[in-house]
């Protein structure tokens, strides 16, 4: 049985995918994998009516509560919700920013470790997600898999024999899968040689977007790796071709960056990463682009062993916590910009400074 | 000549074929060209629209285009040229409707058109897509003007439906 929910007890817990452990999870943060299905008896979202949404809500309500192991499940009427919760699902990456804008009757559901979305009236009807910690995509695909077979067995979906899975854009159809490594590179930035390797990928069917990325500008040196077709290919092979082939090749070129600045300079950039803990653990005001930018070199500090006593999962939390919503929630009330940035130094000094005196400076 | 958008030497001439006034010759310099092909091939419709304009170049007359831009879904009532502009399907019969129109764009935008991934154990036949969304409607509309009896007649109706889809969906499984 799921049960309908509010989420004030989130805002001071983390996700699982932000351990920082798994593969690889000194560049790989989060492996993501997402499937678009829609029912067979309704039109797509687009051409759905205010009725026609809050019937497909309350049937897919129905046939998820019908799923005997869903123990647990939280269920969230996001049209019910301020902007503000909702803002703060987007910055935890359970729900995608369209659905937050969007209007009408919709919903997600999520599993108590934060690993599965289901968001319902997206795009599609529906967009189930697993996420897990560092480079992860087999796991994550096998509980995919095993989430939409039991969906599937309460659910009819649009299904075509040649076209397969039938998605609202022509993009998604077939196995309606994207795969989603998030990375962090933040050496390759550093090197200019994130042009050039991202050229590269485009040529094989991959494509990159920043995290939170508006337009073209990418925060905190985090990119994420997707698939571009998902037509014609089996569900495996396509989580191969970016886990196993396109992203295997990015950790290694970002490794090798790695290398090459403390081999160039190793005091530099020791001294480049303490600097940047230094601010976060004694400014007074900070930009939540601020904080991406030096939050990005402590972790690579960290990762290089240059930084020690502060955990990278610390890190992780800290990139997610110090977004606007998140710090909202966690003062239990609206902050305009000024007072956030006010807010957001006094919670990295909270959770940095410590370090950095029983660290750095001793 | 310089960028439209700032003082630097314009070094890329862009060609948009999909503007709705005909086409537009851009001269950007590298870093606004490279924002403009970035953002293009952000969003969906950008690249079904570019898709349809390679497809243009392979043959199709504007006649012929225009032709199909008129094209309806009987269930959804999309037209073509409202799917090309905004790159969105109105219904899950589109793909039998459109079918024809839709084969190009998927051999350019996934190389392919066939599916050869996981399918479900339950599935309506694809050309019942349009009599399930009919049904459901109707029977919503007999439940409003409180017409249970019919309401519930169309509802074994489309649970025969749905139940012929899964018997199909296994009898192929078995035969493979």
């Amino acid at each position: 049985m799921i049960r309908d929910s509010d989420f004030d007890d989130l805002a001071h817990k983390s996700g699982e995918w932000l351990r920082g452990t798994g593969p690889e999870s000194d560049i790989v943060i989060s492996s993501r994998i997402r499937l678009a299905r829609n029912l067979a008896d309704f039109p797509f979202i687009r051409r759905c009516s205010d009725e026609d949404r809050i019937s497909i809500e309350r049937t897919i309500r129905a046939k998820m509560d019908s799923i005997d192991d869903w123990q647990d499940v939280r269920y969230i009427d996001l049209e019910q919700l301020s902007e503000i919760d909702r803002q703060f699902l987007v910055e935890r990456q359970l729900i995608s920013r369209e659905i937050a804008d969007a209007e009408g009757s919709r919903a997600v559901a999520i599993d108590p470790r934060e690993q599965y979305s289901v968001m319902i009236n997206e795009e599609d009807h529906l967009r189930i997600q697993v996420m897990h910690s560092g480079l992860d995509l087999k796991s994550a695909w096998q509980s995919i898999d095993e989430l939409d077979d039991k969906l599937e067995g309460a659910i009819l979906y649009a299904f075509h024999p040649q076209f397969g899975y039938l998605t609202a854009c022509p993009t998604n159809v077939g196995t309606g899968l994207r795969v989603s490594v998030m990375l962090h590179l933040p050496a390759l930035v550093i090197t200019r040689q994130i042009d050039k390797v991202f050229r590269s990928m485009q040529r094989i069917n991959v494509t990159v977007r920043g995290l939170y990325g508006e337009g073209s500008q990418y925060t905190g040196d985090f990119y994420q790796v997707s698939n571009q077709i998902t037509l014609g290919h089996r569900e495996q092979d396509l989580v191969a071709l970016v886990g196993d082939d396109v992203v295997p090749r990015i950790i290694e070129y970002e490794r090798k960056a790695r290398d090459f600045l403390v081999k160039q300079g190793q005091q530099d950039l020791h001294d480049d990463v303490s600097r940047a803990l230094g601010i976060l653990s004694t400014a007074k005001k900070i930009s939540s682009e601020e904080t991406m930018h030096y939050l990005s070199k402590v972790r690579m500090g960290v990762n290089l062993g240059l930084i020690e006593d502060v955990p990278v999962g610390t890190i992780n939390k800290l990139f997610i916590h110090t977004q606007p919503a998140h710090l909202q929630k966690l003062q239990g009330r609206l902050l305009g910009s000024s007072d956030r940035n006010v807010e957001r130094a006094t919670y990295l000094q909270c959770h940095l400074s410590g370090k950095l005196s029983d660290g750095e400076l001793n | 000549m310089k960028c439209q958008y700032c003082e630097k030497p314009a070094t890329f001439h862009i060609t948009e074929l999909t503007e709705p006034d005909g086409p537009q010759v851009m001269h950007l310099c590298e870093e606004h060209a490279r924002g403009f092909l970035q953002k293009e091939a952000a969003t969906p419709a950008a690249s079904i629209a570019g898709a349809l304009a390679k497809q243009l170049n392979l043959g199709q007359t504007k006649q012929e285009l225009a032709e199909l831009d008129q094209k309806e879904c009987p269930v959804c009532g999309i037209s073509f040229f409202e799917f090309r502009n905004t790159g969105r399907l109105g219904c899950p019969f589109d793909y039998t409707h459109f079918s024809e129109d839709l084969i190009p764009l998927l051999t350019n935008i996934h190389d392919s058109v066939e599916h050869c991934g996981k399918r479900p154990r339950r599935a309506a036949a694809a050309d019942s897509h349009a009599e399930l969304i009919q049904l459901r409607r109707e029977m919503e509309e007999a439940v409003e003007r409180e017409d249970y009896e019919r309401a519930s007649e169309i509802r074994d109706e489309l649970h025969r439906i749905e139940e012929a889809g899964s018997t199909e969906q296994n009898a192929s499984e078995e035969e493979e």
